[in-house]
């Protein structure tokens, strides 16, 4: 038995009963868009175990300063926050120099997207994205401000809790991963139909950061930690069967 | 009580919703913000092999295009290779081939545009050789976790027929849903149908 390199080798499964299924009739948009069949297991192979790599060439400046990345004319308006934590795997070990992403409305809930026709009104100091790659122990930051819960068609009258979309990579294209930061406190958690398209409340937790005083700036912003798990990679193996080696 | 196995839990899935433009694909949002966006160029300038132009739409359960969806593809290089450290002939991926790509879907139409080269074949598990093929992830509004399927071309299949992964679909025509159509010298058609009849293979990998 071999001590393995946790970053390299097969995937754990995915625990699906700790992700949305596929079809979730309070998602509405859910309900044409699920495929009905079962998916196909498929054993890891060299497709799956390898992945798109990012260097730091590829980002700019300020890609990870939502505050400043679009500004115009001064600050984006809004409460002023860092967004921070570590990108892991199921093993809890960091995963270093992985891209993260992550987008938002703005502080009035609107996005600056040409198909979001919500009457809040836009920022022109704010575009919404950034991004990063974590460092050598999988630490990353943003900064941005706080967006603010928006209306969308499900039911008559349903709104988005205050969230951050999230896309992780990973080392490989089996961990590629999207997801939402939601806010702790935020009575809108509950009500929402994204949200608890999610069967499994520890998995729900997972999603909401906590407001973390230590890691803010007096007389400046809040933060709040955000902590992402990726799928975990077998660390022993009894024998090296795979890709013809 | 036994031990506690201290594994951490994968962090759960949500829909990249409709605006995953702003943040992936911020040019197709409406505005311009990094310097560069990603996913634009998979190949790059020195590639070698054919160059192949895959297009194609995703399709709901009604039938309708699906026009805000966002793909990823993962490939490798015309002789088989990722470009990636776990593959141990990486070293030999020609400079500037990334293998990867991300594409958005035209907000009228639907359609989306791959633009690459064909991999070659790769190697599969335990000897195997898996038939070429581009990975596919699909995200959009309404798709809770990410859908993995495959891209393999219909001109292979004598590949096709000791391919690992084809050989685990036990209804024979489904297997066709994972088959680019040839529509000229370097074009295909490539439609991924979400729900219903003739509902392409999604993988869980
Ligand atoms: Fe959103």
């Amino acid at each position: 038995m071999t001590k393995k390199n946790t970053h390299t080798g097969e995937f754990y499964q995915r625990d699906r009963y700790m992700h949305p299924p596929a079809y979730a009739e309070i998602y509405k948009t859910s309900v044409p868009r699920s495929p009905k069949q079962a998916l196909i297991s498929i054993e890891n192979s060299l497709s799956e175990i390898t992945g798109p790599t990012f260097g730091h060439n590829d980002l700019g400046e300020l890609d990870n300063d939502l505050i400043k990345n679009y500004a115009q004319t001064g600050d984006a308006i809004g409460e002023r926050i860092i967004v921070h934590g570590r990108v892991l795997d199921e093993n809890g070990r960091p995963v270093p120099n992985t891209l993260v992403e992550i987008w938002q409305a703005n502080a009035g809930g609107r996005y600056r997207h040409k198909k979001d026709m919500y009457l809040a009104p836009i920022d022109p100091n704010f575009g919404g994205c950034g991004r990063t790659m974590t460092d050598e122990d999988g630490y990353y930051f943003f900064r941005t401000v706080k967006p603010g819960a928006y209306p969308w068609r499900n039911w008559v009258n349903s709104w988005r809790p205050a969230h951050i979309h999230v896309s992780v990579f990973g080392t490989a294209f089996a961990q590629r991963l999207i997801t939402q930061l939601y806010f702790e406190g935020d009575p809108l958690i509950k009500k929402c139909a994204i949200v608890n398209t999610i069967p499994d409340q520890d998995a729900i937790d997972g999603l909401i950061a906590p407001l973390d005083m230590n890691a803010g700036v007096p007389l400046d912003c809040l933060a709040y930690k955000f902590d992402i798990v990726l799928r975990g990679r077998r660390s022993t193996l009894f024998e090296n069967r795979l890709e013809g080696n | 009580m036994p031990q506690n196995l201290n594994y951490l839990r994968e962090t759960a899935s949500q829909t990249a919703g409709p605006y995953v433009h702003i943040g992936l694909a911020p040019g197709a949002a409406g505005f311009e913000l990094f310097e560069k966006e990603l996913g634009q160029d998979i190949v790059g300038p020195n590639a070698k092999g054919e160059r192949i132009t895959i297009t194609g739409r995703v399709l709901d359960g009604t039938g309708s295009p699906v026009r805000d969806v966002l793909l990823e593809t993962w490939q490798a290089n015309a002789a088989g290779i990722y470009a990636h450290d776990e593959d141990p002939r990486h070293s030999e991926v020609e400079a500037g081939f990334s293998g990867w790509g991300r594409v958005i879907s035209d907000f009228n139409s639907g359609e989306f545009v791959i633009n690459t080269i064909k991999p070659g074949a790769t190697p599969g598990r335990n000897g195997a050789t898996q038939a070429p093929h581009i990975n596919l992830w699909i995200v959009a509004r309404g798709i809770n976790v990410g859908l993995n399927t495959r891209i393999y071309f219909e001109e292979d299949s004598d590949a096709h027929a000791s391919d690992p992964t084809i050989n685990l679909i036990e209804q024979l025509h489904r297997r066709d849903t994972l088959l680019a159509k040839k529509t000229g010298e370097n074009t295909y058609q490539f439609d991924v149908v979400l729900q219903g009849e003739n509902e392409t293979v999604f993988f869980d990998v």
